[in-house]
């Protein structure tokens, strides 16, 4: 175990799995997770990834089966292999394990994971999966350094098949003027639990979109923290949550201006079906250097459902006067009179729902660039929420 | 095609309507007219099967069915078409595509075959040039920033396009200045036939300059008060409603 492995198992086993007791985790309890016993993979299994791969679409594909990486399944390329001092220089730099119970676990227990290092533009996207099998815990640990100017699309993505547990955690690093557009799909297993964090550090005039889009899991906690640490640095952070059955999922996001002239905007929206509870819990820090500061945090939900809960929570702390902020949050259901205009047109009820509920994602799915991905999460979400929405609407919590 | 028997119905436990009697024969053109707060609205959107409007007596047959037992999209299917007053901004729903889709439905419903999207975007384009209205429309959100004058072609667009049996205008007029009047009024006009028949309802006689109904029904109180052809349209704006309203105290 090396010395930071060791740290970081040392720091959890103080800090203790988190609990609802905690603030940060006060919408989730871990207590089905801790309880059970899960298996560690010392070989990639061999698993079938028709519906994941985006092969040759990507300009390198990277697989990892329950946290280890599957050679004969990924397509590398030389080009992003990551310098032993690159790695020395930005390993867990940023995601904080002295004070995060889950980076910690992760820290003390990664086996594989991507080590990128882009330093020239990529046209095309690099693609990571993350697959996982039924009883297994994976603690995938991925870090992205693009350099100073480069411009790179990457996606990660999460998928499985069973009861399994991931804990995930990205470092994406952006060096100065660096234009990074991120993706995180969590297309987990219906039964799965998926924890992830997403670390995002940028330099200098650097612009980073980042999204999160939740499509699958049972219990699913998303937290993504971005530190602007240079002038004129910007962020873009998008969520979508789009859940049914029973599924939980807790949306997490720090934002911390810390150098003048930064520009955060921030848009998470969450559809809520059935017995479902989706959670925004964001958070914009703008400090006393920090002029200029530009930030926008908005979180929408439409609820589907009598008994769906959508919970939102957007906080602004500001020290500083030179700054223009907003945020705000909705909750609603479909709009009655967009509903009886699409019918009274001839168009189907379950249709028209279906519409609507498409229409209020879009915002999202339509401006994901990477054109392959954008085409799964469509086809994905109609798959989610087709037609049989007022059956649907009936169920209990 | 329609008739209206004593139909009383309301809104949120108010009962608007008292009472209306109406018959629209096919090919027929009718204007409704009447003060605010007659019952103008409450009647397209009975028609048109808004839910929250409540039906407490009468009926309504179309075609020689009971129009008001079936849901709104079945009205539409039917062949029922309604202009509404506030046509609903819908963002992130193109256009085109949710009226291909109505399109479809109402083809299905009539056990046509449905139109692929290269036909139908000829069809479109057509019905388009009818109502002046820039294709540039098509791709954007069903009325997501149009103005109230975009918006009003945009309802007599999709009325060309969907080809109802009977079109209810629900105060299509208001707020229109005179060259929009014109088109919408146009847009009708070419619906016009013997088997189509239109329900115009409004508050001014402006309209019906270039739209001449054959019939038109004054409203009050939520009940038809008085009958007659379209000269009875120009003598209301001559004299305004007022005078509708003494008649009828007057007769008390």
């Amino acid at each position: 175990m090396s010395v930071l492995a060791e740290q970081a198992s040392q720091r959890f086993g103080q800090l203790g799995w988190p609990t609802p007791r905690l603030e940060e985790w006060k919408y989730t309890n871990l207590s089905s997770l801790t309880q059970r016993e899960w298996a560690r993979a010392t070989t990639p299994a061999s698993v079938d990834l028709s519906s994941v791969t985006l092969g040759d679409r990507a300009v390198a594909e990277y697989v990892y089966v329950n946290g280890v990486y599957a050679p004969e399944l990924s397509t590398p390329n030389p080009l992003f292999v990551m310098a032993p001092s690159t790695r020395e220089q930005h390993y867990a730099r940023y995601a904080d394990y002295a004070n995060h119970a889950m980076t910690a676990l992760n820290t003390a227990n990664a086996q594989d994971g991507a080590l990128l290092q882009i330093d020239a533009s990529i046209n095309g996207f690099v693609h990571v999966i993350h697959y996982s099998t039924d009883g297994y815990a994976s603690h995938p640990r991925n870090l992205f350094v693009v350099a100073r100017g480069a411009q790179a699309a990457i996606v990660e993505r999460y998928a499985g098949t069973g009861t399994y547990f991931t804990n995930a955690v990205t470092e994406l690093v952006a060096g100065e003027g660096a234009v990074v557009d991120h993706y995180k799909l969590e297309c987990e297993s219906i039964d799965a639990f998926h924890i992830a964090t997403t670390q995002v550090h940028e330099q200098r005039a650097a612009a980073v979109t980042t999204r999160a889009i939740s499509l699958g899991g049972a219990v699913v906690r998303n937290e993504t923290n971005v530190a602007l640490t240079g002038e004129g640095a910007s962020i873009v952070l998008e969520g979508l949550y789009v859940l049914t059955g029973r599924q939980h999922v807790d949306n997490h996001t720090v934002v911390d201006h810390a150098r003048p002239h930064c520009e955060s905007l921030e848009l998470y929206k969450g559809i809520l079906d059935q017995s479902a509870r989706g959670i925004f819990d964001g958070k914009i820090i703008v400090r006393p250097g920090a002029q200029k500061t530009v930030s926008r945090q908005t979180n929408n939900n439409l609820l589907l459902s009598e008994t769906a809960i959508a919970d939102s929570k957007p906080t602004l702390e500001i020290f500083n006067d030179d700054v223009k902020c907003n945020h705000g949050s909705t909750i609603g259901q479909l709009d009655e009179q967009a509903m009886f205009y699409l019918r009274s047109r001839g168009v189907g009820e379950a249709e028209a729902r279906s519409l609507l509920v498409y229409a209020f994602a879009s915002e999202i799915v339509d401006r994901m660039k990477v054109e392959p991905v954008r085409e799964q999460v469509r086809r994905i979400m109609f798959r989610a929420l087709p037609n049989h929405l007022p059956e649907r609407r009936e169920s209990e919590r | 095609m329609l008739e209206i028997k004593n139909l009383h119905a309301g809104i949120e436990g108010k009962e608007i309507l008292k009472g209306l009697n109406l018959t629209v024969g096919t090919g027929e053109v009718h204007a409704i007219m009447g003060p605010n707060g007659s019952g103008k609205s409450t009647l397209a959107n009975v028609l048109a099967g808004r839910p929250k409007y409540e039906v407490l007596s009468g009926s309504v047959s179309f075609d020689g069915k009971d129009l008001l037992a079936m849901p709104a999209e079945q009205r539409a299917r039917e062949g029922v078409f309604l202009a509404m007053q506030y046509p609903v901004e819908i963002p992130g729903v193109n256009n085109i595509y949710f009226l291909k889709a109505a399109f479809n439905a109402i083809r299905k419903h009539r056990g046509e075959e449905e139109l692929d999207a290269i036909d139908f975007l000829q069809l479109a384009r057509q019905k388009m040039k009818v109502v002046d209205l820039d294709e540039a429309f098509m791709n954007r959100a069903v009325n997501e920033g149009f103005s109230g004058g975009e918006k009003k072609r945009n309802e007599i667009f999709q009325m060309a396009v969907l080809d109802p049996k009977l079109a209810i205008l629900d105060e299509t007029d208001s707020g229109l200045d005179i060259d929009a009047l014109r088109v919408v009024a146009e847009g009708v006009n070419a619906l016009r036939s013997e088997k189509h028949s239109v329900l115009v309802i409004t508050h001014y006689q402006r309209l019906l300059t270039y739209l001449v109904p054959d019939f038109v029904h004054v409203l009050a109180n939520g009940r038809i008060v008085k009958q007659g052809g379209k000269e009875l349209a120009l003598e209301l704006e001559k004299k305004g409603y007022e005078w509708i309203e003494s008649e009828m105290a007057a007769a008390q």
